[in-house]
């Protein structure tokens, strides 16, 4: 079992997050301005890198809030957590 | 119209002699129906916030804070801007604070029907619930009077240490048989039931 550190409540149990998938995925400044082809993009598209991942996920369990995550895709472990709108902290040691 | 407070029923009524039966020396279990429960959602720094916590006694700062004491009026800490006041059954307390909170922005809700109390008391308390808990519970990092909402059985619920060898369980009214099913197959082993 892995703990996650919630920013709010502390380190906890896995079983009590969620996944929202890629962090800071800003909306477009002006959607009708967008192609469909640009709009499908913001939609779907999202990175799948290995290695360190910024992530939304959300603390079911517990302070029902949002946060942001930097995770190793490969080790799965939690490099960082940080709460919404804060910007992505810099961590070292990513797996290549 | 009919009285309403004789027509209720509480989850577990009609479980309250299974868990006296089940209940020994080691551990206890019983349920505490009816308590008013009011659901407070208020931004710090805000009017409403400080208007709230003035009538309050202060509102809880951090995770597993709680203001107030348990056998009379308490705040639960539920998330930075969402907190659980926990008083005697009908004391009127939505009431009150709705009036306090007036034109504030933030929000108060009767939540009294939302979630039950099951108190599971004695020495053995801890090791039942930690069967199922992964959150630590010895007293040196979940002191008395402190509460958190986590997972017990699998099933969401606000756990909180109201003395050191009585744990509150405030699972939602739903879950109420399920969280009491798997507390009496765990308090097996301490009790003196007849498996």
């Amino acid at each position: 079992m892995m703990l996650i550190d919630c920013p709010y409540c502390g380190p906890r149990n896995e079983t009590e997050f969620g996944y929202g998938g890629e962090a800071h995925v800003a909306y477009p400044q002006d959607p009708h301005a967008l192609s469909d082809r640009e709009w499908a993009e913001f939609l779907f598209y999202r990175d799948n890198p290995k290695g360190d991942f910024a992530e939304r996920w959300v603390h079911n369990g517990g302070c029902r809030k949002w946060f942001n995550a930097v995770r190793d895709t490969i080790t799965y472990t939690f490099k960082a957590t940080y709460p919404v709108g804060a910007p992505r902290p810099e961590v070292s040691g990513g797996t290549k | 119209m009919a009285n309403v407070q004789q027509l209720r029923r509480s989850p577990l009524a009609a479980r309250s002699e299974e868990l006296h039966n089940a209940s020994g020396d080691a551990v206890a279990v019983r349920e505490i129906p009816f308590t008013t429960q009011v659901g407070i959602r208020a931004t710090q720094g805000t009017e409403g916030y400080d208007a709230l916590a003035a009538a309050l006694g202060g509102l809880p700062a951090k995770v597993g804070d709680v203001v107030g004491e348990p056998s009379t009026t308490a705040v639960v800490w539920m998330s930075p801007d969402e907190f659980l006041a926990i008083d005697k059954p009908d004391t009127g307390l939505a009431e009150t604070l709705e009036r306090t909170l007036g034109d504030h922005s933030g929000q108060v809700l009767d939540l009294s029907a939302n979630r039950t109390i099951i108190e599971v008391s004695g020495e053995a308390a801890e090791l039942v619930l930690r069967k199922s808990c992964p959150l630590d519970l010895h007293p040196r990092a979940f002191q008395v009077n402190q509460a958190y909402v986590t997972e017990v059985a699998q099933t969401p619920l606000i756990l909180w240490r109201v003395a050191e060898h009585t744990w509150w369980l405030a699972p939602r009214i739903s879950f109420a048989d399920h969280v009491t099913n798997w507390l009496l197959d765990a308090m097996v082993e301490f009790s003196g039931t007849k498996g």
